[in-house]
């Protein structure tokens, strides 16, 4: 039994990966025009249209046209927003209201295999999505480093970042009602002030360390240092770590919630 | 494990029980379920049915006592009592938005089938449970009856050695329940072991060969449908209506004829063996009933005497 069981725990959490991405192949279409034509409209209205009047009036931002300062932001924001739209309604559909969650606990998988597989199906959407920011973003010129190579692979770690803290969120609750709340009052602020559309400097100095508790901020910071090829090597540690460990403890607290939701 | 008998039961419970913090909800149960058998749950709301069955399902951990389940303990080898078992649980868990076939071939996946096999498999199952023309079709737009055959193929996708339903039949209409129990009864010709829940007796005398009584997380009867009657019901029937709501009045004059009487408000209950030779001994009596009726001794009035009357929601 226990070589069955090596082999079959190997590769359990594939199985629900699968699952995942089938499901998205069937439903995908909707969301693909957006992937593509949001990023354009974006940069077109922000960093052409609203770039025209900063460019007017101050110049450069930080050494970068307004249009490239922002762009590099745009995958960090959008890599967030994946990992929140992925983790809260539809994870408390599938353990609450269409329960297929509960479905795939009564076949071989275990839950942890569940929320791995829901997991790196996230991160791959992610770094595919990130693909076509990294070349939208390259086509406006942005990325003047060979660094921007990373940024699928940082875009799809900002999604982790969110999404695994978020699953086990959802997974812990019995109702929706805390979800347009955690909308409102921490992605909307934290789309706007994590440094998205201005440097950290626009802050007065007293303000700084507050927004650099900002979890996007840290995305944002690395997705900007990637695209132009500079930051301070410790700096970059630092933020990257910060993804890391929301990541990791999102991935253990779900695996708590999500088996305390499925078997008993 | 052996049973009792000495004969190997594919499931096997001896003081079995789960507790949810300081709520018993089954205590101490025993039973043994056999190869090829087709074994029922009977109880009433609450009764502990449902988490004896997530027990067996290997997706509750038992507080106390031992479960075997295939002879591998569910504590240690959930994933590979999972892989040979078949769970249709009391709501369907279908993805509305995609088509029938799909619905089958991905389930399929967690039991990590080739893609060849779950093609083949899928068109056997759309056929076995008459879905084959909705193949390609939203499950959203199945009927309640189909999306329950919907759900039983599924759990059938991993050619399980156990089938286990919650209550497969309750909210459908009567044409939709027998095509169910006739797919049922298939099965079991073919030699798929059942475990069935249920509060419709009549499906628990068309499905199970042997079955238990629930009662608040103890088992109070065990046995063949037949053998419960006979031992805790009488041959026959008889029911009577005086069109008055003071029943109890003939309470004492009518307690001589029967082993047991039961007065209910519409209509008071003879417990009989041979229920016409009753009705002529009232008659003699000169008590004389608005109407009557003569029936055999049902699942339902063991259950009734076993559980009570009482509602328990």
């Amino acid at each position: 039994m226990s070589t069955n069981e090596s082999t079959l725990g190997w590769s359990r959490w594939r199985r629900s990966w699968w699952y995942h991405a089938t499901y998205y192949a069937q439903t995908w279409r909707g969301s693909v025009a957006g992937t593509v034509l949001f990023p354009i409209f974006y940069l077109a209205a922000l960093g052409v249209g609203v770039g025209h009047l900063v460019t007017a009036h101050a110049g450069l931002v930080e050494g970068h046209t307004y249009l490239h300062f922002i762009a590099p932001s745009l995958l960090a924001t959008t890599t967030m927003q994946l990992g929140e739209g992925e983790s809260l309604w539809p994870v408390l559909a599938s353990v609450k209201w269409v329960r297929n969650y509960h479905a795939a606990a009564a076949t071989p998988l275990e839950p942890k295999d569940i929320l791995t597989g829901k997991l790196t199906w996230v991160v791959t959407r992610s770094f595919a999505t990130g693909i076509v920011y990294t070349l939208v973003i390259a086509g406006s010129g942005a990325l003047s480093s060979w660094w921007s190579l990373t940024l699928p692979f940082l875009g799809a770690l900002i999604t982790l970042a969110f999404a695994a803290p978020l699953v086990a969120y959802a997974a812990s609750v019995e109702s929706d009602a805390s979800f347009t709340t955690i909308y409102r009052f921490a992605f909307v602020p934290m789309f706007l002030f994590s440094a998205t559309f201005y440097p950290v400097s626009a802050y007065p100095s007293y303000l700084r360390p507050l927004v650099q508790l900002v979890p996007l901020y840290h995305g944002v910071a690395l997705a900007r240092a990637a695209a132009f090829g500079e930051g301070q090597p410790w700096a970059l540690v630092a933020h990257v770590l910060v993804l890391t460990a929301m990541s990791v403890a999102g991935i253990f607290w779900g695996r708590r919630t999500l088996r305390r939701r499925l078997v008993d | 494990m052996m049973d009792g008998a000495g004969r190997e039961g594919i499931v096997v419970a001896r003081g079995l029980t789960k507790r949810f913090g300081d709520f018993e909800a089954v205590h101490g149960i025993d039973f043994s379920i056999e190869r090829g058998e087709s074994f029922g749950f009977l109880g009433p709301n609450g009764a502990g049915k449902t988490s004896t069955m997530r027990m067996i399902s290997a997706v509750s951990q038992p507080t106390s006592g031992s479960l075997s389940v295939f002879g591998l303990d569910p504590r240690d080898d959930g994933p590979e009592i999972r892989a040979r078992l078949g769970v249709v649980p009391q709501e369907d868990t279908l993805e509305l938005e995609l088509t029938v076939r799909l619905n089958l071939e991905m389930f399929g996946r967690y039991f990590d089938l080739p893609r060849r096999v779950l093609r083949e498999r899928a068109d056997e199952l759309l056929a076995f449970s008459q879905l084959s023309e909705r193949a390609d079709d939203k499950v959203d737009n199945l009927s309640g009856g189909m999306k329950r055959r919907l759900t039983i193929a599924r759990a059938l996708i991993n050619r399980p050695d156990l089938l286990i339903l919650d209550e497969p039949t309750t909210g459908l209409d009567p044409q939709a329940r027998h095509l169910l129990w006739e797919r049922l009864y298939r099965l079991k010709r073919e030699g798929v072991t059942l475990i069935i829940t249920t509060h419709y007796m009549d499906e628990a005398e068309q499905l199970c060969d042997r079955l238990v009584v629930m009662d608040r997380g103890a088992i109070v009867a065990e046995g063949t449908p037949r053998q419960l009657i006979a031992d805790h019901s009488t041959r026959e029937v008889v029911e009577l209506r005086f069109g008055t709501d003071a029943h109890e009045q003939f309470e004492r004059d009518l307690a001589r004829f029967a082993q047991r009487i039961e007065i209910l408000p519409d209509r008071i209950l003879l417990y009989v063996d041979d229920g016409d030779e009753t009705l002529r001994e009232v008659h003699a009596s000169g008590i004389t009933p608005a109407s009557a009726l003569v029936r055999r001794s049902s699942l339902e009035d063991v259950f009734l005497r076993l559980t009570g009357r009482t509602l328990v929601d």
